[in-house]
């Protein structure tokens, strides 16, 4: 039948079509389909985040042999190296940690840079004047997160590779750690992104656990207190070693 | 009272638009926030001016289609709708900044009045139960357990009013979404659709541009039906739930 | 044709202004429902009904205009059956219909309390609610499908309140003595309405149904003596468009805005009825407007609506006024026997529990007296302290707590400590555009449902039957109808350049033209609060021949003023929030003549209705049976120009009339 002016009601909606985008999204195997969406990169970013903070706490504790001297410690970092023997060849087990973190924080990485374009691209235009009510954390998780990426490099290089350590032995990790906390540099650059780690986890913890399906309020109310005092222990573990070097505790 | 009013003027989707500064006098304390715009319209055509177009229709708070973000905040400084809202809240000598709802989801259509179509086409994609006309069983033939019953309903009071986007850092429809999703996943008759509602609701949301979310919280502090955070958590379980069934 | 049965003498006429000197056309008469026994009729209708090839049917396109519950109902069902639906609304999104505001409830005849509830008495109590004045056909029809109804929108999952072993709870509501009112807290309305919405948003994702939204139809297409399309104007781009069709459905809602103050939204009009009523749809009752007693009063001339709260108040909270004229005493420094309970004092029985029309009336007379109380002088006090030392603040708080943080949020006065101030706001429009059993206007292919009708309310509406009524209409009755309708039309092209097209278009633009042209000095809501006020005073509460009259002397000297001095800013080809107003107000200047007319006609007192020369000797409504059992149909013919009175006579074979009492 005739319509003097036809006009489609999607013609306001700009180039977005009413009805052609689901059945697209339907086409595609559940794990496509979920990649693309946002809550499924907000699952990759959770399930990798705790996946690192598993591995972080882990690394905190390990930390602590410190205070038990130089022999201890380096005993530890050896040992590490032999997990999985005889099964496991020499060294193996940690490279297989080395692979899955990598693949971790780029899959978080990969994840939180999509999500981030996306939602500032959902959100062009700033009010002319803004009332901040989230939270510190929540609103540093983005720059904190790069802090923290920034960190684990120079960490790898400082401490693992030995590259820009001012000291650089192999196999002698204890003196390595108090060659770093012995410059300006190494403590300031550790404890920013100490910080840096504590807020992140504050808010990426709980938040995980939402994106995850945390729903019952005993629950939630159980995690929202984990994320605090994970932040708070985690801060607090890593902070002791360079304090204990520059009080002298540890040396 | 005597109020600053700068207000966001936009002639239409394609002009940049730009926040315009007027005086108001006159202004009582039980006026709502509408009915101090309506005061300002008629001021301005007095002048011959071109009044502040706003979308507004019930003025009492349900048909969700008033919202502008006041001070930076999503239907200003109470807890309701920008319609229920009184210059009592505000004090004489204020300077007052309107603005619309602002995300790229929401094109503005001119002035205050934002398109919120997107909505419309996220119901569209899964926000319903297939239930044609005339095909229903007795409605005693399904007992729905009270909680069930008043977890639906806490989920469908939303209005649709768009404030929990305007009000997100990143524009997302997270709370909207959700709030739908719930109240019919939380239901035996929205059961049977229950995997492809979510799937094809938040496919709908990614396509329309909202954002996603970083659980700050926003969108359920402007709500003015009070939809709660946790809603949100609710759907990303009913997400993972579908991904895993299908 | 004036004749003997004609109540206003040639006399009296002959000095009335010349709109109201009307003449008395040819009788008119309901020739769809079908003989038999009433409890058969839909039955027998639905089965006679000729049906239209499921494949055939995508070819015919219907225009639905409106998604409040009957609109959008239909919209929904009449795509599921196949039909091309093209709809509009003028909101910017189908969910914002103003049903959506409706608090108390929806009945239904299911008798799931087992307390002696029926169909049959369903119907009865809507007949006698609506004060003998509604066609006995259409409200059984109405009674029966109630019970599909709750069904259907069970189904939707429409979130109705539940009991603890998982099934419907039900409510009583006002005038009737069975619990059969089915709710969603004070939200059913929106419920419901969400309900329709997302059966029509699966509809629109489907392409089954064309949606215009942000988009007022402005005129109706009659050609060759049929509906078959409407004008509309885009309120975005302000672009004039026609949209044709092989039928029209009008679910636009009542007039009630023709008030300006009252409790529909800002912008429910009643320009589509009005139009259609121009293009031959006779108009039917429109001086049945309902009134509802507690509404928040106005705190000042910057008033742009008024809010209702809940009558389910009156449960507890009792009506009263100081006994002296002019004491402006705070209600706490009243001692008790200087407080005048009037209601408790005039309807013993009732109390503060007499239908809408009675307590409205009540309250008007006492603040007529000067006992008013609040700003002006315009409200009572509805108090809850009794309630508050009998029941405790908890339990009030359970019973009505959201409706006192309405009340505090909008006066800012708190109720449990401070009576409520309450005073009457017009609700409901009982009129609206005559139809059949087939809810078909007097316009072939037009179709009016829900508020925009005038069929099954009479001359006053029963609580929780409004959304009754929309769904019924939308859901069950149209859909069935209009598919008969269309069999018997087989679908052919209109000619886009038929000269009724061009006719209807050209007159739109003109209008918008004069009004965006005029060079005046007042805006469009200025005339719609002078002609809110003149309404309220004179055509409101209670009227009377005097008062009518001058309405009648006065509103077309405000429409030749509204023409000469409307100020319009802005263009056409554009978002004009200023011309959409001020079309409407041009419309409603000539539907308020009519009602005003109508009132004037009709010289008893019924329902909503209440003229004060016909009162019992007690100051109660008195009908005149023998005179007006009828509903007036009126037919347009010419702005301004005195209208043609189709009477359609009421005929009771099921429930007798009797004479209401609530002393």
């Amino acid at each position: 039948m005739a319509t003097a002016t036809a006009k489609t009601p999607t013609d306001r909606g700009g180039e977005r079509s009413a009805s052609g985008t689901a059945p697209d999204a339907r086409r595609l195997g559940p794990l496509r389909r979920m990649w693309r969406s946002s809550i499924g990169k907000k699952t990759v970013m959770a399930v990798s985040g705790l996946l690192m903070l598993g591995y972080l706490v882990v690394h905190m504790l390990g930390n602590l042999k410190i205070f038990f001297g130089a022999g201890e410690f380096n005993g530890y970092a050896h040992w590490l190296r032999t997990i999985g023997e005889p099964f496991l060849h020499h060294e193996w087990f940690l490279w297989i940690a080395r692979v899955a973190l990598v693949a971790a924080v780029v899959a978080h990485a990969v994840s939180a840079y999509q999500l981030s374009r996306r939602d500032l691209a959902a959100r062009p235009v700033k009010y002319a004047r803004r009332r901040a009510r989230t939270s510190y954390a929540t609103r540093t998780m983005r720059w904190g997160g790069v802090i923290v990426g920034l960190f684990i490099v120079w960490h790898i290089l400082d401490l693992t590779t030995g590259t820009v350590n001012p000291r650089g032995q192999a196999g002698h990790p204890y003196e390595n750690v108090v060659a770093t906390f012995s410059t300006w540099y190494g403590n300031t650059i550790y404890v920013v992104a100490m910080l840096a780690v504590g807020l992140h986890v504050r808010h990426g913890f709980y938040s995980a656990a939402q994106t995850l399906g945390a729903t019952r309020a005993g629950l939630r109310r159980g995690l929202s207190a984990a994320s605090n005092v994970l932040a708070v222990v985690l801060t607090a573990g890593f902070l002791s070693v360079p304090i204990a070097v520059m009080t002298g505790a540890v040396h | 009272m005597r109020l600053t009013l700068r207000i966001w003027r936009q002639r239409g989707p394609e002009d940049r638009g730009a926040m315009a500064t007027y005086e108001l006098d006159g202004i009582a304390p039980e006026m709502s926030f509408l009915e101090m715009l309506d005061t300002l319209n008629e001021e301005l055509a007095d002048r011959g001016e071109e009044p502040v177009a706003f979308d507004h229709d019930c003025r009492e708070g349900i048909c969700g289609a008033c919202g502008v973000v006041i001070n930076g905040q999503a239907h200003g400084p109470e807890p309701t709708t920008t319609c229920q809202l009184h210059m009592r809240h505000f004090e004489d000598g204020d300077t007052i900044d309107v603005e619309p709802w602002r995300a790229a989801a929401f094109p503005v259509v001119k002035d205050l009045v934002v398109d919120r179509s997107s909505f419309d086409r996220i119901i569209g994609a899964g926000g319903y139960v297939t239930a044609p006309t005339g095909s229903a069983p007795e409605a005693h033939s399904t007992p729905v357990p009270k909680d069930a019953a008043d977890t639906a309903f806490e989920h469908a009071e939303c209005i649709g009013c768009g404030a929990c986007v305007a009000a997100c850092p990143n524009g997302a429809a997270m709370l909207f979404t959700s709030a739908k999703v719930n109240h019919l996943n939380s239901l035996p008759q929205g059961a049977p659709e229950r995997e492809t509602r979510v799937l094809d609701m938040v496919d709908q949301m990614d396509t329309e541009g909202f954002g996603g979310c970083t659980l700050a919280g926003e969108c359920a502090t402007a709500c003015p039906k009070g939809i709660p955070l946790p809603s949100i958590a609710a759907m990303n379980r009913e997400y993972l739930r579908a991904v895993r069934k299908s | 044709m004036p004749d003997a049965a004609d109540h206003t003498t040639q006399a009296a006429r002959a000095d009335l202004p010349p709109y109201a000197q009307y003449r008395v056309g040819e009788p008119i008469a309901d020739t769809k429902a079908p003989s038999g026994p009433i409890q058969e009729q839909w039955d027998t209708r639905r089965f006679e009904a000729k049906l239209v090839n499921p494949a055939n049917r995508r070819k015919y396109k219907v225009l639905v205009v409106g998604t409040g519950l009957a609109g959008g109902a239909a919209g929904a069902t009449l795509a599921e059956q196949g039909y091309h639906v093209v709809q509009f609304c003028y909101q910017d999104s189908p969910r914002r219909a103003h049903s959506i505001a409706a608090q108390g409830g929806i009945n239904a005849a299911k008798n799931y309390r087992n307390d002696g509830d029926s169909v049959h008495r369903l119907f009865y109590d809507t007949v006698k609610g609506g004060d003998f004045r509604a066609r006995e056909s259409n409200v059984r029809r109405l009674a029966q499908i109630s019970v599909e109804i709750i069904d259907q929108c069970v189904a939707q999952g429409v979130p109705f309140a539940r009991e603890y072993g998982g099934l419907l709870d039900t409510r009583s509501f006002g005038g009737v003595q069975v619990s059969r009112t089915f709710y969603a807290r004070g939200q059913t309305g929106q419920q419901l309405l969400l309900g329709a919405y997302q059966a029509l948003s699966r509809q629109i994702a489907a392409g089954a149904v064309e949606m215009h939204p942000r988009t007022e139809m402005l005129d109706l297409i009659v050609v060759d003596g049929r509906a078959r399309g409407i004008v509309a104007r885009d309120l975005v781009t302000g672009r004039i468009e026609t949209h044709l069709a092989d039928a029209v459905v009008l679910a636009t809602g009542g007039y009630g805005n023709v008030f300006y103050l009252s409790t529909n939204a800002k912008n429910s009009n009643a320009t589509a009825i009005w139009r259609a009523h121009r293009r031959g749809a006779h108009f039917a009752n429109p001086c049945f407007t309902q009134i509802h007693p507690t509404c928040i009063p106005r705190s000042g001339d910057h008033q742009s609506k008024l809010t209702l709260m809940s009558e389910s108040l009156r449960n507890d909270g009792r009506i009263w006024v100081p006994k002296q004229a002019g004491d402006t005493r705070p209600p706490a420094e009243i001692p008790e026997d200087e407080r005048d309970y009037y209601l408790e004092r005039r309807y013993p029985a009732f109390g503060n529990l007499v239908p809408r029309d009675i307590a409205s009336r009540a309250a008007k007379s006492v603040c007529d007296e000067g006992r008013g109380v609040g700003p002006g002088g315009q409200g009572v006090y509805l108090d809850f302290a009794d309630a508050l030392a009998r029941l405790g603040r908890p339990a009030v708080e359970e019973k009505y707590g959201n409706l006192f943080e309405m009340y505090q949020r909008i006066t800012a006065e708190d109720p449990y400590e401070v009576p409520m101030r309450i005073y009457p706001a017009i609700h409901y429009t009982m009129g609206g555009l005559w139809v059949d059993y087939d809810l078909q206007t007097t316009i072939p292919g037009l179709f009016a449902i829900g508020e925009a009708n005038f069929s099954d309310h009479g001359a006053n509406r029963l609580g929780a039957s409004a959304l009754m009524q929309g769904l019924a209409d939308g859901y069950f009755v149209v859909p069935a109808t209009l598919g008969d309708y269309l069999a018997r039309h087989p679908h052919d092209e209109v000619d886009p350049d038929h000269p009724a097209v061009h006719e209807a278009v050209g007159e739109v633009t003109d209008r918008l033209y004069h009004l965006l042209s005029n060079n005046g000095d007042r805006s469009p809501d200025s005339f719609h609060r002078e002609l809110g006020e003149l309404l309220w005073e004179d055509c409101g509460m209670a009227r009377s021949e005097e008062s009518l009259r001058k309405a009648l002397e006065r509103i077309p000297e405000l429409r030749r003023e509204f023409w000469e001095r409307i100020r319009v800013p802005g263009s056409g080809t554009e978002l004009n929030q200023s011309l959409e107003k001020a079309n409407r107000v041009s419309d409603h200047l000539e539907l308020a003549e009519l009602m005003c007319l109508d009132a004037l006609h009709r010289t008893e007192s019924c329902g909503g209705h209440f003229r004060v020369e016909s009162q019992s000797e007690g100051g109660e409504a008195a009908r005149d049976d023998d005179a007006f059992s009828y509903a007036a149909a009126w037919e347009f013919t010419g702005s301004g120009a005195p209208p043609v009175l189709h009477r359609e006579d009421l005929a009771f074979e099921y429930v007798h009339p009797t004479q209401r009492s609530y002393k």
